[in-house]
Parts: C-alpha cells; sequence; structure tokens
C-alpha cells in the first residue's frame, strides 16, 4: 500500500466524520474510531492509529476535524504519554506492547507519567540510583523517583532504573514500562512554588515489574531514554500560534485597556518583550515550516530556550505593571490539578510557574550546552566520569 | 475593536531552490572578489567601490533588477531575493551601493508608477546596473519623518551613504520628487569619515542645482516613504548576514584556539554565549524572512513586519559582532583582522533607517500600545 496523500486523507477524515458525526458520538467513542481510522497521528503505522502517511500532513487532518467541531483528545492532559512515551513505544517496544499502549494512550483513557528524575540525578541523569533487580520473569524496583509530573492521576509510568552498577553509567541502565497502581508504588505529592502540587514524590518499595514490561534490550535504557529526550524538546513549539497568543497576549491587554497602569519604564520594556515574542513566534513557524518541508533545522532545540526565557520575563513585567493588584495572589490552598493551565490563571501565578520552564525537561543551561555541542560542533568539555563504574563514582 | 491588523496569509518564512541558486551566485562572486584583505585594502584605498565588482554583481548576475520589473529591463523578481543577496553582502561587508541604489532609490522610483518618461528610463538604467542613484536623505531617515531640502534644490544633506557612488541623487523637495545627475552645475558631493568604513558618507550640497521634477509633493512623499520601508526591511537581512558570520568565525575560532590545554571552545562560558548567539541569529532569520516576505507580496502587515525586524535584527548584529571580536581576544582588536568591519557595519546599521527605539514606536503605533 502506498502512503495516502493530502487528498486521500482529507477523504478519509470525511468519511470519518460521515460515519462518527461529533455532534451525536460519545466523544471516547469518536476519538477511538479515529484512532482506527488510521487518523489519529497519521505518520504512524497503520494499525496503530496512524497510516504510513508524511508526519507533515497531520495538518490536513487536524484542520478537517477542526472545522467540523470534532473533539480532540486534550493534548495538554496527556503530553507526557503523546510526547515521549508513545514514540518511545513505538521505536523500541515489542508488537504486544504497541497493541496493548498506544490506543489508550493517544485516546486519553490512560495518562502517562516520567519516572525519570531523582534526588540525586536530576540533569546528570544517567547517574540515577534506583536499582533494578531481575527476579526470574520479573524485576524488583526499589528507589526514589522526584518531581514526578502528574503521576497522581497516571495509570502508566516510563521508568529508566540501574540494573548494572559496576559498568560507567550510561551502560548499567534499563527502561521499563511500570504500572502506576502496582503494590509498592506510593505517591506523595510535593508542593511547589505555587502552591499546588502539580508534581510528586513517587517511593519504589519492592515493586515487581514483568520482563515483559522492558523496553529495548537490558542494559541500553539510556538509549531509549535518548528517544524520550529528543521527543521531550522537539515536541515544544511546533504547533501555530496566533500573533499574541502566548504570554503576551494578556499583558497587552492589560496595558490598551489600563491606561492608569502604563509608565514609561514599562513601556520601553513592554515593546521590546512584545517584538521578541513576535519574533519567537516567527521563528516557531518558520520551524514548521521546515518541519513540513521535510527540512528540519537544528532550530527545535532553540525554541524550548526561547520561550522559556521571554515567560518569565513577560510574566515578571505584568506583576510590576499592575501595580497593587500584582501585590495579590488568587489562592495558595494546596490542589492537585490535573494539568499545568498557564491562560486560565493570574499573573502572579504565571509569573511562579514560569519559573520552572528553565528547568523542567532540560534546563536551559543544559539545552545551551547541548546547541553547542550538537548544533555548533564546539568541543565537550573534559570528562571524569566516562569510564568510571556507576558504583565508583562520587555521589 | 481589535488591535491586529489583518494578517492575510501565513508568510513564506523559508528560502526556494531559485533563492539558493541566486546566493550561491552572489557568495561565489564575493568569495572571489571581496574576500577580507581585499575590502580592507579597498577601504584605505581612494576608490571605496569596485567597480568591477558592482558590475559583476549588478550586470552579469543581474541583481540590480531584482525589484524591477521585466518591461522596464528588470528581472521582475522582488524582495524575498533581493533580501538572499543582501544578506550575502552583509556576510562579506563588501561596499557595494545595492541596498542605497538598486532597494531604496529603485523601490521609490517603483513607487511612482510611471510607465514611461524619466522614471521609467531612469529605472531601466539602473536595473541594468548601468547607473547608480541614490536617495539624497540622511541615512538615519526612517519611512515616519522623512527630511526634506528645501523648496527650491538648495542646500545641505547628509550623511547620504553612498553618495560617493551615484550618478543620480534623488531629491525630496516640498516641491516634489528630483533627478538630479551628480556632476550636474551646482551639485558637491563632500566625502566625511564614515564609523562603517565600508558603507562611505558624504554629504550632498545643492546650490541652485537643476533637476529633473519626476513626482509632485503629495506623490514624491508617498514614494519616498515607500523606498526608506523596503530599505528598512531589507536591512535587517543585511544585519542576519552579518550575524551569521560573526557566529560562523568565532565558532571556528575557539575550536582552534587553545588555551590552558584546551581549544577555548570548550569552555562553557564561552559556548553557552555562541549558543545564545545562534538562538538570535535563527530568530533573526525569521523575522528578515518575514519582513521581506511582507514587502513582496504587499501584505498589509508590511509596516509592522518592517518594524519588528528592525527592532530586533538590529541589537543581534550588534551584539554578533561585539561576541566576536571579544571571543577573538586581541585579534579582534586588530585592523588586519576583519572583526572590526563586522562591528562597524553593525553599529551603523544600527542607525540606518530609524534606530531600534525608533521602530519601536511604530510597533506602539500599530499595535496600540501606546507610551503613557
Ligand atoms: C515543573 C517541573 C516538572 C517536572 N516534571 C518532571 C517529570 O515529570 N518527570 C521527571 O522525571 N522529572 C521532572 N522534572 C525534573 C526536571 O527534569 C529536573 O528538575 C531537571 O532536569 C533539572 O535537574 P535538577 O533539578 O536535579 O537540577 P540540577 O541538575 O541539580 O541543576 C541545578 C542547576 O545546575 C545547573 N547545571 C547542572 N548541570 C549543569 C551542567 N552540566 N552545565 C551547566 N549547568 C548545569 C542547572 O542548569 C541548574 O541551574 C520536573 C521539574 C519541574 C521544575
Amino acid at each position: 500500500m502506498t502512503a495516502p496523500d493530502a487528498a486521500e486523507l482529507r477523504r478519509l477524515t470525511r468519511e470519518l466524520l460521515a460515519a462518527h458525526p461529533p455532534a451525536s458520538t460519545d466523544r471516547t467513542d469518536f476519538l477511538k474510531a479515529r484512532f482506527d481510522a488510521g487518523l489519529a497521528w497519521v505518520h504512524y503505522p497503520a494499525g496503530l492509529g496512524g497510516l504510513d502517511a508524511p508526519r507533515s500532513l497531520q495538518p490536513v487532518v487536524d484542520a478537517e476535524l477542526a472545522a467540523a467541531d470534532a473533539p480532540d483528545n486534550d493534548p495538554r492532559r496527556i503530553g507526557i504519554g503523546l510526547g515521549m512515551a508513545a514514540p518511545t513505544v513505538l521505536g523500541f517496544g515489542t508488537d504486544e506492547q504497541k497493541q496493548r499502549f498506544l490506543r489508550p494512550l493517544w485516546v486519553g483513557e490512560e495518562v502517562w507519567c516520567q519516572l525519570f528524575s531523582e534526588p540525586g540525578a536530576g540533569s546528570d541523569l544517567a547517574a540515577l540510583g534506583t536499582r533494578a533487580v531481575r527476579d526470574g520473569e520479573h524485576w524488583v524496583v526499589d528507589g526514589q523517583k522526584v518531581w514526578t509530573s502528574s503521576a497522581h492521576v497516571a495509570r502508566w509510568a516510563i521508568l529508566i532504573a540501574r540494573t548494572d552498577p559496576d559498568v560507567p553509567k550510561h551502560r548499567g541502565i534499563s527502561y521499563f514500562i511500570c504500572d502506576m497502581t502496582d503494590p509498592g508504588v506510593e505517591v506523595r505529592p510535593l508542593r511547589q512554588i505555587t502552591g499546588e502540587a502539580e508534581f510528586n514524590e513517587v517511593f519504589l518499595t519492592g515493586v515487581r515489574i514483568p520482563d515483559s514490561r522492558r523496553l529495548g534490550p537490558v542494559g541500553e535504557g539510556w538509549k531509549v531514554a535518548q528517544t524520550t529526550l529528543m521527543n521531550e524538546r522537539v515536541s515544544i513549539g511546533g504547533s501555530r500560534i496566533p500573533r499574541e497568543g502566548g504570554m503576551i497576549g494578556p499583558v497587552s491587554r492589560t496595558w490598551r485597556e489600563r491606561p492608569e497602569l502604563r509608565t514609561h519604564d514599562l513601556h520601553q520594556r513592554l515593546l521590546t518583550l512584545w517584538v521578541e515574542a513576535e519574533v519567537a513566534r516567527l521563528a516557531g513557524e518558520r520551524l514548521r515550516q521546515q518541519l513540513v518541508a521535510g527540512q528540519p533545522g537544528p532550530e527545535g532545540s532553540g525554541m524550548k530556550l526561547a520561550f522559556a526565557r521571554l515567560n518569565q520575563e513577560i510574566s515578571g513585567l505584568e506583576v510590576e505593571l499592575l501595580g497593587d493588584e500584582g501585590l495579590l495572589y488568587s489562592d495558595w490552598t494546596m490542589r492537585r490539578p490535573d494539568l499545568v493551565d498557564f491562560t486560565g490563571r493570574d499573573a502572579g501565578y504565571r509569573y511562579l510557574r514560569s519559573k520552572g520552564n528553565s528547568i523542567e525537561g532540560g534546563t536551559s543551561e543544559v539545552l545551551l550546552n547541548i546547541v553547542a555541542e550538537r548544533v555548533l560542533g564546539l568541543p565537550s568539555e573534559p570528562r571524569n566520569d566516562k569510564d568510571v563504574a556507576w558504583k565508583d563514582l562520587s555521589r | 475593536m481589535t488591535a491586529q491588523p489583518a494578517t492575510s496569509r501565513t508568510p513564506d518564512l523559508l528560502y526556494s531552490e531559485a533563492e539558493e541558486d541566486l546566493r550561491a551566485a552572489v557568495r561565489a562572486l564575493l568569495a572571489d572578489r571581496a574576500d577580507a584583505p581585499t575590502v580592507i585594502a579597498g577601504t584605505e584605498s581612494d576608490t571605496p567601490y569596485d567597480a568591477q565588482l558592482w558590475k559583476a554583481l549588478a550586470a552579469d548576475i543581474g541583481a540590480a533588477g531584482l525589484l524591477v520589473p521585466e518591461k522596464f529591463g528588470g528581472q521582475g523578481a522582488g524582495h524575498r531575493e533581493a533580501a538572499v543577496v543582501i544578506e550575502e553582502l552583509g556576510r562579506s561587508v563588501a561596499p557595494a551601493p545595492y541596498l542605497t541604489s538598486s532597494v531604496v532609490a529603485t523601490e521609490t522610483l517603483l513607487a511612482l508608477g510611471a510607465e514611461e518618461g524619466p522614471v521609467a528610463e531612469l529605472l531601466a538604467g539602473l536595473a541594468a546596473g548601468r547607473k547608480v542613484a541614490v536617495l539624497a536623505v540622511p541615512f538615519s531617515a526612517s519611512a515616519s519623518g522623512t527630511p526634506v531640502v528645501t523648496a527650491a534644490l538648495d542646500g545641505t544633506l547628509g550623511p547620504v551613504a553612498d553618495a560617493a557612488a551615484a550618478d543620480v541623487f534623488l531629491v525630496p523637495t516640498t516641491d516634489g520628487l528630483y533627478a538630479v545627475a551628480a556632476d550636474a552645475p551646482g551639485v558637491a558631493v563632500q566625502p566625511l569619515v564614515p564609523l562603517d568604513l565600508t558603507r562611505p558618507l558624504a554629504t550632498v550640497t545643492l546650490s541652485g542645482a537643476t533637476g529633473t521634477l519626476l513626482a509632485d509633493a503629495g506623490a514624491a512623499r508617498a514614494a519616498v516613504d515607500r523606498g526608506l520601508l523596503a530599505g528598512a526591511g531589507l536591512l535587517a537581512s543585511e544585519q542576519l548576514g552579518l550575524a551569521e558570520w560573526c557566529l560562523t568565525e568565532t565558532v571556528r575560532h575557539t575550536r582552534e584556539r587553545h588555551q590552558f590545554n584546551r581549544p577555548i571552545g570548550s569552555f562553557q562560558s564561552l559556548k553557552h554565549r555562541m549558543a545564545q548567539l545562534w538562538l538570535e541569529v535563527v530568530s533573526a532569520r525569521a523575522a528578515a524572512r518575514n519582513a521581506a516576505d511582507a514587502l513582496a507580496t504587499g501584505s498589509p502587515d508590511t509596516p509592522l513586519a518592517v518594524a519588528v525586524a528592525q527592532a530586533y535584527c538590529s541589537r543581534v548584529a550588534v551584539h554578533a559582532a561585539e561576541e566576536c571580536v571579544q571571543l577573538h581576544g586581541g585579534i579582534g582588536m586588530t585592523w588586519e583582522h576583519p572583526a572590526h568591519l563586522y562591528l562597524k557595519r553593525a553599529k551603523a546599521d544600527a542607525t540606518a533607517f530609524g534606530t531600534a527605539g525608533r521602530h519601536r514606536e511604530t510597533v506602539a503605533g500599530l499595535m496600540e500600545l501606546p507610551a503613557p
């Protein structure tokens, strides 16, 4: 079978809409039907939600569905599953794993989280110490993970653990799918800077994971994790945003509507940031056009850096612009939200939450290293951990 | 009411194959005829412009006529293509009156909408690279607030960029727009000592000079504004090319230069600065392409696209050139290393066609984000 073109995808989408009119079809049923029609992510294989079509044709399907007011799968709520777990399962999973996990993941029936970071291993993720010890057909996992977003609502987790402490750190890691409902998995809310608990501590005590839920060969988990991390960064910046679509929107509106708040200093800062936000938007659009034209540039790694800085500066400006109102905060009650919602919240929340944008998913410093070494080809710094067994490293 | 000017279509921010071919031709020519030692030697000679280089670029490659329709002997291409030529000129900082003559003067003449007569003749001369025309306004002038000479062709103007290369001056007066031959009686061009050695400046003094009236005051005003808008928009591409050269050279140098028994490019404090610069260059490219595309398609978004590109790219070019000098260390401060040419060009460009602050004011006006 040859890959469908845009016209064919349009036809298939209309067929789906005709067979399952969004107005009269249950949301989940519609999403399941869409997955089964291969219109979930068209670049995925047939039978797994796709049609082996070029990734660049997804917008054709999305546009048709949006025009018909079809429900989406709430990508913000299931971002870790869509952006990270799915490409990793697709790349390294067995047929059984792909069949079992991808459909409920995409439809949003099963939320995923990412059990990577540990108290002693953040940027230096490969230093992690959570142990997985083989016991027949199972692995027994003990350790502690931290800053785990959505662990409290997740059914599944991607997990990396150390299976061999006697080899250098990158080589002794294996990659698993962890059932968050298993005995021995304990999720404790970790209250954060905003007052709520969007992320968690996760304690793993004697958790038994069947070997059939390992992704990739034993000891090669780092390679698998690379796929996850690469996709984590790429998933940012790919969507089209309108002018003033990001954080600059609310502050610009406040500026227009509340002349009494204006000062000359804030005006200069606002205009500078407005221009930078517009340029970042255009750079994101250019990246998208490159992807569609099949010439992906290295720009992707840069967009996360740009948005992290802008979000922080713009939201900081907004708190100042609001004057007395900026002295107040909506609510410090500890809550455990399902998703991060920037736009529905006030300036103080945005200011505090955006501090995480330069930490989560790789810090800005680490991303600058990646750009310098992989994009610009600058030499890496001398390292003293490459040929030392993990157990002999200083911690 | 909405403060968003209508965006009629999504701008095309990529380069076409034809544009890449054009780039390759221009780059090869400049590598051949305008390498750094040649450019430096040129700045110290009596003839700042290389006539052979200009002929090859303007006439042989046909770059001078990119904006000019075929009926006037041009290429009938557009601002996207011209922007690519300008990127390459920015990368080499070769002195060539391209932005001033082939863009600003040409665009001003085109905006007059003449089908024949002196305007059409002049356009044909510019498109063929036979003539160089320069708009006689200070290089710092922006589309909002064009200065005019007094009613008659009398007065001193400057600093005018590329005046020394001009065969014809386009002079906006209160009467209208005049074309005045550079060698006509009553025209004196007095070279100035420029900060940017690769884009010579001069004052133009008119004392009872005579010229051809091309348009009345109203039409002249709109045409000059359009010329300056195009100049500002495409200047962003020059700043992009310049910044890109600075980054590439800095990366190359810091990979090769060893101190403390390792390449200096392996020190994180330097790596992060270059990575940051890379991000700025990537962003500048999107902004510059957006401005070129808006000009080319006559988008209603053009004034905003140009203001955004200028407000952003000026700073990126200066930052890149400053980093280039700094990360080259002592070599970067020497006359024989070309880094100084780029710093001088970048800093002068930051004032050309209006400063970043001026363009931010334009953004404030267009987006209804007024000052207190
Ligand atoms: C809101 C939020 C959500 C998160 N969600 C998840 C999740 O769902 N799952 C998960 O596994 N993790 C999650 N994280 C964790 C996140 O990935 C880590 O916090 C991050 O990778 C940084 O690690 P660290 O906190 O240990 O900081 P460290 O690595 O200790 O870094 C501290 C500082 O040192 C700098 N630094 C470290 N190494 C270098 C270096 N080589 N060069 C220069 N500077 C360096 C860092 O940039 C940082 O500024 C989340 C974090 C946040 C803030």
